[in-house]
């Protein structure tokens, strides 16, 4: 969707807007030829094939397309590719060390924390970013602050059972 | 999403000479709801300025007047975790943990806060009438589903509320904005910054065409002792308010010598009623006066059809935000839940 729509505004044309983007992905430095309105979830998946963030409702409201930024989750969807020149981007694809899962990872396949499996990247992008946060103190603190990422399969409760096997508040402070 | 240029601006003077140049160019900072409204095909900027690297109103500081100043372009999660103001105005962090995901927090500005468009459904129906997207179609909410309309300040116009929780402890703390423009430098009261639909809905604020915001101003006063942010909605966390009570107050034991309430989800902008707060001056901090408090502020409060019920929420509202200031430890501390 995102070079197609031209509904207003034609006589901004695509060759003049394109811009070089510098990003960190994942720890590999990457360089792409843009248009500003490519959206930084159009970038991942489009642009560099990387398909594991998902595109849930492109408005902001379900977290499939969470990642991190500079180290702070953010909403791929909602963020403009060139406005992430030169910073550091994380998704699902670089959350393993080496191949050997995230303990995250490694929780979620076993308390079963996903049906469909469609917001799981982003689920878990959010809480990695939600433990470097800290600032959640007990469950119902982590279900808050992981209140923007909707699982519609039901799985919600394993999804909060695994975050917490992982997450210890107390070294976080 | 329609095609645009989009260059970054390094300075406040580079951006305000931006918007000059073009009165088809829009700021971008967080983004969380332009480009939204931009990908809905609501909002069509020719330009986009990113303002992000903007220098001058990344910080929070102390200001002169014994007060804080918000950077415009601080994140809505720095400001809420910042230690000046969860020990000077834990209202406004308590507010703003309120609203959104942490995600969205994460992104979205204190200056794009204020500037955030209305969630009413038929704004974001593109095939709907709506005054305030385009003026003189009418207004779909008022013979429609209205249940998460205003039912104060409302025009025959427009009767869609401000979503934002942050402004509502803002109005409390009586916050100034402070804007630069081609004419300079001045500020607003926030009282002054938001305005009523009457006649003129599609303009949310009194901005003036190319100002940005480069701060908000809080007064010394943070109301960090006797404190409360009550949000009901329709499900416990990232929804919007059906109705929102920011309270601070100032006690002599259980006298009131200062009191501010704000209400949020009820108008085209943070609701204040000083009347309200005046009689409540001298007063017992008692459900008895926190009632009469409400029936002054709900005073002309209408409703409409699936929306009246928020006369009596409101009302309730405020008087259990009240009672719930008094004791702050208990109610205020995260994930406290509305009962208490």
């Amino acid at each position: 969707m995102e070079t197609t729509q031209l509904s207003r505004n034609t006589n901004t044309s695509k060759i003049d807007c394109i811009r070089t983007v510098t990003f960190t992905i994942n720890g590999q430095s990457t360089q792409l030829q843009l248009p500003p309105w490519v959206s930084l979830l159009d970038a991942l998946r489009h642009h560099l094939h990387l398909t594991g963030t998902k595109k849930g409702c492109d408005h902001g409201q379900c977290g499939a397309c969470t990642v991190m930024c500079d180290g702070k989750r953010i909403l791929s969807c909602l963020t403009l590719a060139v406005s992430k020149d030169q910073s550091s981007i994380t998704t699902i694809e670089g959350i393993a060390d080496n191949g050997e899962l995230h303990p995250l990872q490694k929780a979620f396949i076993e308390y079963d924390a996903f049906q469909c499996g469609y917001c799981t990247p982003g689920q878990i992008c959010s809480a990695v970013g939600m433990m470097q946060e800290g600032k959640a103190q007990n469950r119902a603190e982590v279900q808050e602050l992981m209140s923007g990422n909707l699982c519609r399969c039901g799985a919600n409760s394993q999804i909060i059972d695994a975050i917490m096997e992982v997450y210890i508040p107390e070294t976080h402070e | 999403m329609n095609n645009f240029t989009y260059t970054k601006a390094q300075s406040t003077e580079e951006a305000v000479a931006g918007l000059a140049k073009n009165s088809q160019a829009e700021l971008l900072a967080g983004g969380t709801n332009l480009i939204d409204l931009m990908k809905y095909n609501l909002q069509h900027a020719e330009h986009l300025i990113d303002i992000n690297h903007v220098q001058g109103c990344q910080t929070i500081e102390e200001n002169s007047a014994g007060g804080i100043r918000l950077g415009a372009l601080v994140t809505n999660a720095d400001t809420a975790y910042h230690p000046l103001i969860g020990q000077r105005y834990p209202l406004l962090s308590k507010a703003i943990l309120a609203g959104a995901s942490a995600q969205i927090r994460n992104m979205a500005t204190n200056g794009g806060n204020l500037l955030q468009r209305t969630r009413c459904y038929y704004f974001y129906d593109a095939h709907a009438p709506c005054n305030k997207r385009e003026p003189g179609t009418g207004c779909s909410a008022l013979e429609g589903y209205n249940r998460i309309m205003a039912i104060l300040g409302t025009s025959p116009q427009c009767i869609a509320v401000f979503p934002s929780d942050m402004c509502v402890a803002l109005a409390a703390l009586e916050a100034v904005v402070r804007v630069k423009g081609p004419a300079g430098e001045r500020v607003i009261n926030f009282e002054d910054f938001h305005r009523l639909p009457a006649d003129t809905p599609h303009l949310d604020n009194s901005l003036q065409a190319g100002e940005m915001i480069t701060g908000i101003d809080l007064p010394e006063e943070g109301f960090e002792q006797n404190y409360s942010y009550l949000k009901l909605r329709d499900r416990n966390s990232y929804s919007f308010a059906l109705v929102s009570v920011a309270t601070g107050l100032k006690l002599s034991g259980d006298r009131i010598d200062l009191a501010r309430i704000a209400l949020g989800g009820v108008a085209h902008k943070p609701w204040r009623v000083k009347e309200a707060e005046e009689f409540l001056k001298g007063k017992t901090a008692s459900p008895e006066n926190f009632t009469k408090a409400a029936d002054l502020i709900l005073e002309g409060a209408v409703g409409f059809t699936h929306n009246a019920f928020k006369i009596e929420l409101a009302k309730r509202a405020i008087v259990r935000n009240g009672i719930m200031a008094l004791n702050p430890s208990e109610t205020q501390r995260p994930g406290a839940q509305p009962s208490l």
